[in-house]
């Protein structure tokens, strides 16, 4: 009988929306009560540092033309030991989405995304971070990596000296 | 010339007293029904403006006070003003006829608490309830928009579906209690309220104060996920809080009057009248509120359908097997 499914499918709301009434709501009560995020959550980001404590950034400008928004300019420069750095870093983060795409593009695994997503304030000008701002002095989540002691440049050891490496071929010990 | 000012005197008094009470009860079941609403959806609600969110409804009035009273450019312009007020005010003046306790012993005189008794009072209240629909369909339509516009066209024509039914729900009432006013209909349930004497009539009533109060499921006149706002789409500020305001009054005379008509008025044991008749009167409305939290919202066809071939002739056959009974009984 159709009516009697009507009847029952018409009262049956009512008890579950009763039952609900009575259970502890589910809502974080967000300015007391802070939720941890995942630890891979895309929010702020950093610039770290290698193992060594040198920046990892070499100012390449690959996280700049990857960003789909342009939220990060910065100006190259060169150490007196060849090491490259950048002489600004500017990250406008009223514009930044928070893609990550930056630190898919980073070489160097130098901008890094944290979890601290707590950004919001009443002046813009606020969230534009300089290097000072956005530089911290750990390694983020990639403790080992050290680009310098990987790529056999001869900035921090010597071409050929890092343990991953062997030395350069001399390709004239060939010639008679 | 004293003996007259003081029955003036207390006359204003029970007009100041329940205008207060009724507009504080509309904008506090605001409050109620988003906090019961969030509850029965696992949420917390509004708690955030005072201690438990309780200075919300102060906080809302002073929004709608002071946000930009708006008029469409091709808008009829007295009617879209007069509308709001309309709807408020039929829901306002319906609360005249409802006794809300018994007479009271004071100054050595006896004071019915109730504005008018009308020796007509059941048929005042079917009256206001189809002027309050005035509001709506003349809001709907000044605003020159099609969405108000059909929000108008539906309220009009969801009235003429569910009044028939509910008008034809008291008359098993007044015919039990054999008179039209709402005093002595409530006087001849001191034993027994009507809802355990004509089941049948208090479901068809309930139903269809449902649908004259226009919330879920048959709040077709403003159904937001079709028609924007309904009727009220074009107006701001006050004059939307006019039409929120209204309806929540609304929601409180419909509930009185499903306690007047059948669950004894002021009747019950043990406390004073008027405490029993403001808890009956809340019980409706904590119903009503969950009513919203727990049905869909029925499509324009099924409530016409509903309307006029299940609660109608169930009406007419309650009448008929009322007005047989009586006749047996003598």
């Amino acid at each position: 009988m159709h009516i009697w499914r009507d009847i029952s499918g018409t009262l049956q709301p009512f008890w579950v929306t009763l039952r609900n009434m009575f259970r502890k709501p589910v809502t974080v009560q967000y300015p007391e009560q802070h939720r941890e995020p995942p630890p891979r959550y895309r929010a702020r980001l950093i610039l770290t540092c290698d193992p060594d404590g040198e920046e990892r950034c070499v100012a390449c400008h690959l996280c700049s033309a990857a960003c789909p928004v342009d939220c990060i300019s910065m100006q190259a420069t060169e150490a007196a030991d060849g090491r490259r750095y950048a002489a600004w870093f500017r990250i406008n983060f009223t514009r930044c989405i928070f893609c990550g795409l930056c630190t898919e593009a980073c070489p160097t695994l130098a901008i890094q995304v944290t979890n601290d997503y707590e950004l919001a304030g009443r002046d813009p000008l606020k969230l534009v971070y300089e290097k000072k701002d956005l530089l911290v002095d750990h390694c983020g989540q990639e403790p080992d990596y050290n680009f310098y002691r990987q790529a056999g440049i001869g900035v921090a050891a010597p071409r050929g000296g890092n343990q991953t490496e062997s030395a350069p071929v001399d390709v004239k010990d060939l010639l008679p | 010339m004293p003996e007259q000012l003081i029955t003036l005197g207390l006359i204003v008094i029970k007009l100041g007293l329940i205008f207060m009470v009724l507009l504080t009860l509309a904008a506090y079941l605001v409050l109620a029904e988003r906090k019961i609403l969030a509850r029965m959806q696992l949420r917390y609600g509004p708690n955030r403006v005072g201690p438990f969110g309780l200075l919300q409804p102060l906080s809302d009035l002073i929004k709608l006070l002071t946000k930009e009273d708006f008029l469409p450019a091709s808008a009829d312009k007295w009617l879209f003003l007069v509308a709001p007020g309309l709807s408020a005010v039929t829901a306002l003046l319906t609360f005249a006829a409802i006794p809300f306790g018994p007479p009271l012993k004071i100054f050595g005189r006896t004071l019915p608490l109730v504005v008018c008794d009308l020796n007509i009072g059941v048929l005042y209240f079917l009256g206001l309830s189809s002027l309050a629909v005035y509001g709506i369909a003349l809001g709907g339509w000044a605003s020159n928009s099609k969405y108000a516009l059909l929000g108008g066209i539906r309220g009009l024509s969801q009235l003429i579906s569910y009044e028939l039914a509910m008008g034809l729900a008291v008359v098993p009432v007044v015919m039990m209690a054999r008179s039209f006013s709402l005093t002595d209909i409530v006087m001849a349930q001191a034993d027994i309220p009507y809802i355990l004497k004509n089941p049948p009539a208090f479901l068809i009533f309930l139903i269809s104060i449902v649908a004259e109060s226009k919330r879920i499921p048959f709040d077709l006149p403003e159904a937001e996920n079709e028609l924007v706002a309904g009727f009220h789409t074009e107006y701001s500020g006050m004059r939307f809080g006019l039409f929120f305001v209204g309806e929540y009054i609304n929601l409180v005379i419909l509930g009185s009057m499903l306690t007047v008509l059948f669950l004894g008025g002021w009747h019950g044991p043990w406390l004073p009248g008027v405490v029993w008749f403001s808890i009956k009167v809340l019980a409706i409305c904590f119903f009503f509120i969950w009513v919203r939290g727990s049905l869909p919202r029925l499509r324009y066809d099924q409530l016409m359908h509903f309307g006029w071939k299940v609660l109608l002739p169930l009406a007419l056959l309650n009448v008929i097997v009322t007005g047989a009974a009586l006749l047996w009984i003598g």
